[in-house]
This record gives structure tokens, C-alpha cells and sequence, in this order.
């Protein structure tokens, strides 16, 4: 076995066994702090996942919520309605066996459903580049979004609540363990050297014979299988889902952390969504104290405001983010007209 | 005769409808005529440029009397349109500023840069643009004031034809017509049109590519806030992120007629917002937004460089 | 150095005591889309909290009510009601605006068996989470009954239209209910429309309204699209008289619509114009702090922001328990948006009121009984 394999499987036994002591404590105790390492885990996952397509393929996609939502819907659907036979099939609803059992179906099952839509995104997006791209995903996410919205089985406009929260620190963090695992994995291999040619100059590279489109594809497939699995995280930790909840919003959030954190760097984002998952908390404490006049509080509590600020001056200043490597920023494309 | 009358009718709403979305696409595509690159913030200056009227009309509401008129008559008629045509033109110049400024500051640095940087700097703008509108003036709908009287025109039998869809559509054809007179006729036109051909040989031939470039995103703008103007003089609500949907359908509208195309981005904007009351009209109206997401996706797939587009070979 | 501690440790000991004032968690909608009814709840809450104070507060001191920030953002709702549980220490949580956000926050405030009370959201399916919560408004199936009503009685209507929003729960529930009752009580729905928030051109679908010639048309929205289709139906030149409910309440409407808005009705929880001097004491108090009138919302906050005030007072203490059964066991509260009693279902039994619009001005028509 791997070296990396194993580390993986340590870290997870880690996990494994805060969750088992630690779980119960902490969350009824620190509900609070709680709240804010898993939703930190969920934006971890949701920023290394996207980080393969924005930063290791480049291929802007926008529309990331759409498959966070797909991802979720689905998990929830599947608890609601599935969980009752598969829990009492395994063990009956106290055993711990059974639930733990039941939402690792439940998840697999989003992240699949949440690939498939990626791949569905994927094959006409492999037509258009850039811009187009950019605009193309966030269409597809917002397609998502609205065939949610007028689909009564999960629940339309009145939103669906989930059954069962299962989401602890150990599937979270395990996901999160298992997602950079797969995502460094993938970068440091044969394929991660494809999707750093797509990257860098996609023309050269179909020209040396690299089929561009099954770099993209995967790319998109493996993203949006991890997308899911946040979704289904998620779901099962609010208990209640909303279509507003995965709007471009959402995706614009996420995109933030990859650039902030450094397209094409994975402990870049991950850092960048940790402290952008903690920033708005702190702001939330600093609200309450005299520290901020209150002329600016309701600047500093509008994230938008300061995300959108954040995204241009970071492009202008600093255009590889915290981490990224500014030399494997290259021009991706060239001026007809040449220049 | 019935039929062919409702037919007539939802025409006319499509082509009011296509001509704020025309209007808007001019702009995408002239900017990415010159710089290959699709400002994801010109949306917002449509909301701008309604914005600057609802805060530009008080002032001007005494002389001009706005509101007051409940129908156009041959003796108010003149009167009507100068104080409506002075809002608008004040707007325009406003917003003209505006894009003149966020090109400068935002996008021309990272002229050199990649493409994405630039991508990213837009939607950041664009981003701003809303949230800032939203935190100063708040995110509930504001009445725009009524600058024409909106009531039927006379005289059509029993077409529904409103006074504020008839001033879309003149005003539009009146800015397609000055327009065209501004790229045909005139040397910055001219510019703009060698520009979008061959950035270097322009700047060799002494053309100052960065004036060209201004001149184009105020264009650009000034377009985008009549559309403001002249949607708000029809639906008088405005909200800050209003400019999201018209602002994606009129790029959709942009790239169906081929982007970078002038004659294409209007051809488009016309085609998008018939097809979207024909969606809403058949009985389908949960998805008029869906439409023109559908079309571009069709459009990529099938035509990428769109109706009126040319193939552009990509140079390495 | 001993005694310079001894004052320290008595000093904090003091202030510690002295703070031992109940707290109330408030969360709502202060930025983002629907922050300026955010900001009227809250207002209406801190009225209500600034009078009870200044008259020496709930069981000897003051009242501090915290107030968090959702952003009108999915999942906000669940991490302050964590905060309000485990950090605040909260005695009873005022909130959500909206059903969605309070869908969050409920399951978790149940859990911890701490009492919600929500003065705004209107779905149905909010006060089945548990016996921890609670709603201090009436919900969609009232309001749908009483549009109906209201038009089978005073507007003598039998063939009605119903306009849906299929974009907004509150639309879609009190569609619902209407069809339900309208049907029922000897009225035709004969049609039934569908447009999205969002959208700002009408004229396709009232063009059909116009070809069906109906008696009323029931529009349950929001403000922001009942505003424009008025406009547009009248600018069609239909003339028959629309029905709504509480989305409807907002100066925008009127300012929106101009004349269109003229000769309509509309249900609500409130009405500024109320001659009762319970309520124009209210109006004249927020006018004074906060130079605007009151809306339905500031004055919903402000009823449910002292049904918990007086909760803690009946239950004498601040043990979540005893406020949850004081609560339940409230009957006949004198509000400002009527006389509230919880019911079994911890749902508010209390009248509406229909108002009509008359040059511009909301008028109050008559009161309705639950």
C-alpha cells in the first residue's frame, strides 16, 4: 500500500475515533463552534473539489451550487423516503451501525447522481471555452436551480426538509480527508499532468494528441461527485433545503475561496475556505462589540460587498492568490491578430 | 382573425421586449469586439442607468411636470419627450462615465494579464456594482417615476399596443440608427472596426487604442442605461439586481447573432425576447428565464460563432 | 494586594448579578434581499424591548435582546440558533422572518428544548416540528379563507381567477387554501394562472384574464409583482377588483401602481389607519423612534417580542420549560395586530383585517374573525 494511502487511513482512524468520544460533547456543549467545523468542512470539500476544474483544468465553471444541490437533494429525497426500510432492514433506528450505514448509501448516492450531472455539463462545455464556459456553467446551475424550484416531489418553492441529521465530524472530515486525498492523487498522476495541459494550452495539447475533451469530462465528474457529497453533508446537518439555498450565490462563493486561496493549489483553498467560513463569524462577534463604528458595521455584515471588493483587488494585485504559483499562470490564449 | 390578431400582439410584446435586450447586447458585443473579453459587469449598468434616473428625475420633476400627464396629446407631446428624452440622455451620459472609469481602473491593468483574470475582475465588479446599490439605496423595488404618460395607443382597434412598448421600440430603432452613423461614418467608428480586426497594426497606424477602447465601453454604456430607462418607463419597478437576467439574456442575445457582430447582437436580442413571449404565451411562463439559457446552449453546440458570426481561427 | 483582588472578585461577582437579565435571541434578515423587512421586524422588536425595560423590565431586570443577522442566506438560521443555544444561553428565541429560515432553526431550538416563537412565518408545516414552537401570526390557510370569504360575502363574487406566484411558498399555500374554500362555499375557480417573482411583464397571462371575464381575481403576493400586475391590468383595461394578501403590505405598492391600485382589497395583519387606541399609541411611539410608519411586519415583531416578555413574567423565571408552557397557555393577549390566543396547535387564533385602496390610501374595510 501506498505511503499516502496509509496516512489516509490514519487520519481517518483519527477522525473515527474524535467523533466516537468526542462527538456527543462537543456538539451539544460548543453548538456553536460545531456549527462552524462542519459547515468549514463542507466548504473544504466544496473548494478543493472545484479547485480541480478552476485551478488544475482551467475551466471556469460557475455553476458549482448546481451540483452541491443535486447532491442534496438527492441524499435528502433518499433519507426521507428510503431510511426507514434500509435503518430497520439493519439494526432498527438506535443502532448507530444502521444510521451510519444508511447515510453512507445516502451519500454515494448523491455524490454518483451529483457526477452524472457533471458529466452532463461537461460534454457541451468541452465545446466552449473561457468566457462562454463561465457562462454556460452558470447557466446549467441555474437550470438546476429552477428545475428544482418546479419539481413538487422535493418540495418546490416550500423547500424539503431532511430527515435525520446525520452529518458528524467524522463523515465530514472523512470526506474532506477522502476528497483532497483523491483531488492530490489525480493532480500528481499521468492525469493530473492532462489537466495541467488543458490548462496551460489547450491547443498544443490536442495537437500532441491529448484528448482534451476526457481530461475536462473527468474533471468535471470527479468535482461534481464531491460537490454532491458536500450537498448531502449539508442536507442532512440544516435539515432544511431551499433552491434559493444553491443559487449563483453560492457558487460565487465557493469560487472566492479558489481565488483567494490560489487556483492550481489544494492546501491553498482549503485554507482560504476555512478562513473565509471563519471571517463572517467573527464579524458576526465584532458586530456586538463597540470596535466597528456603526457607520461601517452594515458594510463589513454585507459579505457580498467584501467578497466582490476582495475578487478585484486580489486580480489586480495579487492574481495567484494566497498560495498559488504565479508561474503556472500562463496565457491561455492568444489575440487573433496575434499581439 | 382573432388568432392572427393575438399573434400581432404577442409580436409586439416580443419586439419591445428584444429591443431592451438588443439594446444591452450592443454593448457585450462591441466590448468584445475590442477586447475579446465579456464584461460580466454591463448587466449592472442597465440597472445603473435606471437607478440614475429614479435619482436624476426629482430634480428635473417641477419643470417638467412628470406624472402629471395622463395621456399624450398633440399639444404635450414635444414637451412630454424633451423632459423624457433629457433623463435619458443625462443617464446615458452618467453611465457612459461610469463604464469610461470601471474599464479604466478595473480592467485595463490586467489588459496583459490572462483572460480569466479579467473574467473574475468583472463578475467582482459586478458584484460590487449590486451590493453597493443594495447597501446605499436599499434592496426594496423604488417606483420609478412616470416620465411619459403609459396608457393604449389610440387608433390600433383592438391591438393593445402601449405608449411606453411604442417608445421602446423608436427609441431603439432611433440608437440603432446612431450607431450605425457612429461605426460607419465617423474616424472613432472606424477605429473601433480596424481595432476589432487587428489590435497592433491599429496601434501602428497611430491609432491611440486605449481612447478607442473608452470611447467603445462608453458606447456601450450609454446603451445599456437607455435600455434602463425605457424598461423602468414600462415597468416602474426597479431593484438592484435587476440587471442579472436581462444582463445574461442579452449575452445569450449577443452571442446568437455572433459576437463581436453589431448587426448580430440587435438580429439576437430581437429573436430572444420573441422566443421568450412565445414560451410564456403557449402556457409555459415558469420557463421565459430557461429559454434563453436553452438557446445558448443550442448555439454552442450547433453554431458557435452564431447567426452572423464569422469563424475565428485561433492563432497559436 | 489581597483586598485589591477581594474587589476585583466582588466586582465581577456584581456585574455577573446585575446582568442576570432574561435574554431573548432575535435572528432575522438585517442585509441581503429581504432586508428592509428585517429591519422593520427588528425595529418593532427593540420598541418592544425599550418600553418593557424602561418600565423595569421582565422579573426585575432588564430584558437583553440579542440580535444576529441571517444575511437572507440558506443555512445562517441553523448556526445562530447554535450560537443562541450554546453560547448565548438564551431563554426563548424570536424568530425567523421567513418560513424557510425558520424551518432551520426550529428543529434545533425544539432539540434544545428551548421555546421559538415566530411573528412572521407563515407555513404551516413550521409549528408540527414540536411543542417548543411557536407562531404568533396567522397562517396561509387563514389568509386564503378569509380572501374568500371576503369576496363570496362583500364582493358577492362566483367566478374568480387565482394568480400564483409558483416561485414563493407563502403564494403557493394560500392558493391552495383559497381553491380549497372558495370551491367550497359555492364559488368557481375558473382559472388558474402562474407567473414566477421575478418576472415583470404580466401581459400574456392577463390577456387571458381578460378573455375569461371573471368576477374577482385573487392575486396572493408579494408586493413587488402585485404591484406591476395591477398596473398592467389595468393598462389592459380590466377592470374587476383583485384580492391579495399580506405580501401586498408595503408603501411601494401604492407608489408602484399608482391608480391602478385604487378600488382593490387585500388582508392583513394590521393596519396603521386603526382608530383602536391600542394601535395608534403603537403608531405614534415607532413614528417618534424611527420617523417612519409602522408596517405589518414592525408590528408583528413588536406582538411577538411581547408575548415572550410576558411568557417569562407568567412562568416567573427564566427556565425554558415553564416560558414554553406560559406560552402555550396564552389567551387574549391585547396586541396590536388584535386579540391573540395560541391555540392547540401553537398557531395564533387572532383577527385579520381587510383593507381596500382608495387615492392612494389604505383604508381599513372591515375586521375578520378567525
Amino acid at each position: 500500500m501506498s505511503r499516502a494511502l496509509l496516512i489516509l487511513f490514519a487520519a481517518l482512524l483519527v477522525c473515527l475515533s474524535v467523533s466516537i468520544f468526542g462527538e456527543n460533547f462537543i456538539a451539544s456543549r460548543y453548538a456553536y463552534y460545531y456549527d462552524i467545523l462542519i459547515t468549514i468542512g463542507i466548504n473544504v470539500i466544496l473548494a478543493a473539489s472545484l479547485n480541480l476544474v478552476n485551478g488544475y483544468t482551467g475551466q471556469f465553471s460557475l455553476g458549482h451550487a448546481g451540483f452541491m444541490a443535486v447532491g442534496a437533494y438527492t441524499s435528502a429525497s433518499w433519507s426521507n423516503h428510503l431510511d426507514p426500510y434500509i435503518v430497520g432492514w439493519l439494526g432498527g433506528a438506535g443502532s448507530p451501525f444502521a444510521t451510519n450505514v444508511a447515510f453512507l448509501i445516502s451519500m454515494l448516492l448523491a455524490g454518483i447522481l451529483a457526477g452524472v450531472a457533471g458529466f452532463a455539463v461537461g460534454v457541451p462545455s468541452l465545446r466552449v471555452k473561457g468566457d462562454y464556459l463561465a457562462i454556460v456553467t452558470l447557466g446549467f446551475g441555474e437550470i438546476i436551480r429552477v428545475t428544482i424550484l418546479n419539481t413538487d416531489f422535493v418540495g418546490a418553492s416550500r423547500g424539503l426538509s431532511v430527515a435525520g441529521s446525520y452529518t458528524n465530524l467524522f463523515w465530514t472530515y472523512g470526506s474532506v480527508l477522502v476528497c483532497v486525498y483523491v483531488v492530490l492523487g489525480l493532480v500528481h498522476s499521468t492525469y493530473g499532468r492532462g489537466f495541467l495541459t488543458v490548462r496551460d494550452d489547450e491547443v498544443a495539447a490536442e495537437a500532441m494528441g491529448i484528448n482534451t475533451t476526457k481530461y475536462k469530462v473527468m474533471a468535471f465528474v470527479v468535482a461534481s461527485f464531491f460537490a454532491g457529497i458536500a450537498g448531502a453533508l449539508y442536507a442532512h446537518f440544516k435539515a432544511f433545503l431551499t433552491p434559493e439555498g444553491f443559487n449563483f450565490f453560492r457558487s460565487v462563493d465557493v469560487v472566492v475561496f479558489v481565488i483567494l486561496g490560489g487556483m492550481g493549489s489544494t492546501i491553498g483553498v482549503v485554507l482560504a475556505a476555512v478562513m473565509l467560513t471563519i471571517l463572517p463569524e467573527v464579524l458576526r462577534a465584532l458586530s456586538h462589540t463597540q470596535f466597528v463604528p456603526p457607520a461601517y458595521q452594515g458594510l463589513l455584515e454585507n459579505r457580498l460587498i467584501l467578497y466582490s471588493l476582495l475578487l478585484i483587488i486580489l486580480m489586480l494585485t495579487r492574481p495567484q492568490g494566497l498560495f498559488g504559483d504565479p508561474g503556472a499562470i500562463r496565457k491561455r490564449f492568444t489575440r487573433s491578430g496575434g499581439n | 382573425m382573432d388568432r392572427l390578431l393575438e399573434i400581432v400582439q404577442q409580436l409586439v410584446n416580443g419586439v419591445s421586449l428584444g429591443s431592451i435586450y438588443a439594446l444591452i447586447a450592443l454593448g457585450y458585443t462591441m466590448v468584445y469586439g475590442v477586447l475579446r473579453f465579456i464584461n460580466f459587469a454591463h448587466g449592472d449598468i442597465y440597472m445603473l442607468g435606471a437607478y440614475s434616473g429614479f435619482l436624476l428625475a426629482p430634480f428635473f420633476s417641477h419643470f417638467f411636470r412628470f406624472g402629471e400627464f395622463d395621456t399624450f396629446t398633440p399639444q404635450n407631446t414635444l414637451f412630454i419627450l424633451s423632459g423624457a428624452g433629457l433623463i435619458m440622455v443625462l443617464s446615458m451620459a452618467i453611465c457612459a462615465v461610469i463604464g469610461v472609469l470601471i474599464e479604466r481602473i478595473a480592467y485595463r491593468p490586467l489588459r496583459q494579464r490572462p483572460r480569466l483574470n479579467v473574467l473574475i475582475t468583472a463578475i467582482g465588479v459586478s458584484l460590487f456594482l449590486q451590493n453597493i446599490t443594495q447597501y446605499r439605496l436599499g434592496a426594496d423595488p423604488k417606483a420609478f417615476p412616470q416620465l411619459i404618460p403609459v396608457h393604449v395607443v389610440e387608433g390600433l382597434g383592438n391591438l393593445t399596443i402601449l405608449t411606453s412598448q411604442l417608445a421602446i421600440i423608436v427609441a431603439t430603432i432611433l440608437l440603432l440608427f446612431f450607431l450605425r452613423l457612429i461605426v460607419m461614418r465617423t474616424k472613432m467608428g472606424m477605429a473601433m472596426r480596424a481595432l476589432s480586426l487587428n489590435p497592433t497594426a491599429c496601434s501602428l497606424m497611430g491609432v491611440n487604442n486605449d481612447v478607442v477602447i473608452s470611447f467603445t465601453f462608453a458606447l456601450g454604456s450609454a446603451l445599456a442605461a437607455a435600455a434602463g430607462i425605457l424598461v423602468s418607463m414600462d415597468s416602474p419597478s426597479i431593484n438592484p439586481l435587476m440587471g442579472n437576467l436581462p444582463g445574461i439574456k442579452a449575452f445569450v442575445a449577443a452571442v446568437l447573432g455572433g459576437i463581436g457582430n453589431i448587426p448580430g447582437a440587435a438580429l439576437g436580442g430581437l429573436i430572444i425576447g420573441i422566443l421568450e413571449t412565445l414560451v410564456v404565451a403557449i402556457g409555459f411562463p415558469q420557463w421565459r428565464d430557461g429559454i434563453a439559457f436553452a438557446v445558448l446552449i443550442v448555439i454552442l453546440l450547433f453554431k458557435p460563432t452564431g447567426l452572423l458570426g464569422k469563424p475565428e481561427r485561433e492563432k497559436v | 494586594m489581597g483586598r485589591f483582588f477581594l474587589v476585583i472578585v466582588i466586582g465581577l461577582a456584581w456585574n455577573c448579578c446585575a446582568r442576570a437579565g432574561v435574554k431573548i435571541g432575535a435572528v432575522t434578515c438585517l442585509t441581503g434581499a429581504l432586508s428592509t423587512f428585517g429591519v422593520s421586524s427588528v425595529q418593532g422588536a427593540k420598541l418592544a424591548a425599550e418600553e418593557i425595560n424602561s418600565n423595569g423590565g421582565v422579573l426585575g431586570a432588564p430584558v437583553e435582546l440579542i440580535v444576529e443577522d441571517n444575511g437572507s442566506k440558506a443555512g445562517e438560521a441553523a448556526t445562530i440558533a447554535r450560537k443562541f443555544i450554546s453560547q448565548d444561553k438564551v431563554a426563548a428565541i424570536l424568530g425567523d422572518l421567513t418560513s424557510s429560515a425558520t424551518m432551520e432553526a426550529a428543529p434545533l431550538a425544539q432539540a434544545a428544548k428551548i421555546p421559538i416563537l415566530t411573528p412572521s412565518a407563515t407555513n404551516v408545516a413550521i409549528t408540527q416540528i414540536g411543542d417548543y414552537v411557536f407562531r404568533s401570526c396567522f397562517i396561509d390557510p387563514f389568509t386564503g379563507k378569509v380572501m374568500a370569504r371576503f369576496a363570496l360575502d362583500h364582493l358577492g363574487a362566483k367566478r374568480a381567477i387565482l394568480l400564483t406566484d409558483i416561485k414563493q411558498d407563502y403564494s403557493v399555500g394560500v392558493s391552495d387554501a383559497l381553491r380549497l374554500y372558495f370551491t367550497e362555499n359555492g364559488g368557481q375557480i375558473i382559472g388558474s394562472i402562474s407567473y414566477s417573482s421575478g418576472d415583470t411583464d404580466f401581459r400574456t397571462q392577463l390577456t387571458e384574464v381578460r378573455s375569461r371575464h371573471p368576477d374577482v381575481i385573487f392575486l396572493p403576493a408579494y408586493y413587488t409583482e402585485a404591484a406591476l400586475i395591477l398596473r398592467q391590468a389595468r393598462q389592459l383595461g380590466i377592470n374587476t377588483p383583485f384580492v391579495g394578501g399580506e405580501g401586498w403590505d408595503s408603501p411601494a405598492l401604492v407608489r408602484v401602481a399608482g391608480k391602478s391600485a385604487d378600488g382593490n382589497y387585500y388582508t392583513n395583519h394590521f393596519s396603521a389607519s386603526d382608530p383602536s387606541d391600542r394601535v395608534k399609541a403603537f403608531v405614534e411611539k415607532y413614528r417618534a423612534k424611527y420617523h417612519s410608519t409602522p408596517d405589518a411586519l414592525a408590528a408583528l415583531w413588536y406582538d411577538g417580542a411581547r408575548l415572550l416578555f410576558l411568557a417569562v413574567k407568567k412562568a416567573g423565571s427564566s427556565d425554558c420549560a415553564k416560558i414554553r408552557d406560559a406560552l402555550a397557555s396564552t389567551r387574549d393577549f391585547d396586541g396590536v395586530t388584535g386579540i391573540i390566543s395560541i391555540d392547540q396547535n401553537r398557531n395564533a387564533s387572532k383577527p385579520g383585517v381587510i383593507l381596500t385602496i382608495q387615492d392612494g390610501e389604505t383604508k381599513m374595510v372591515q375586521r375578520v374573525m378567525p
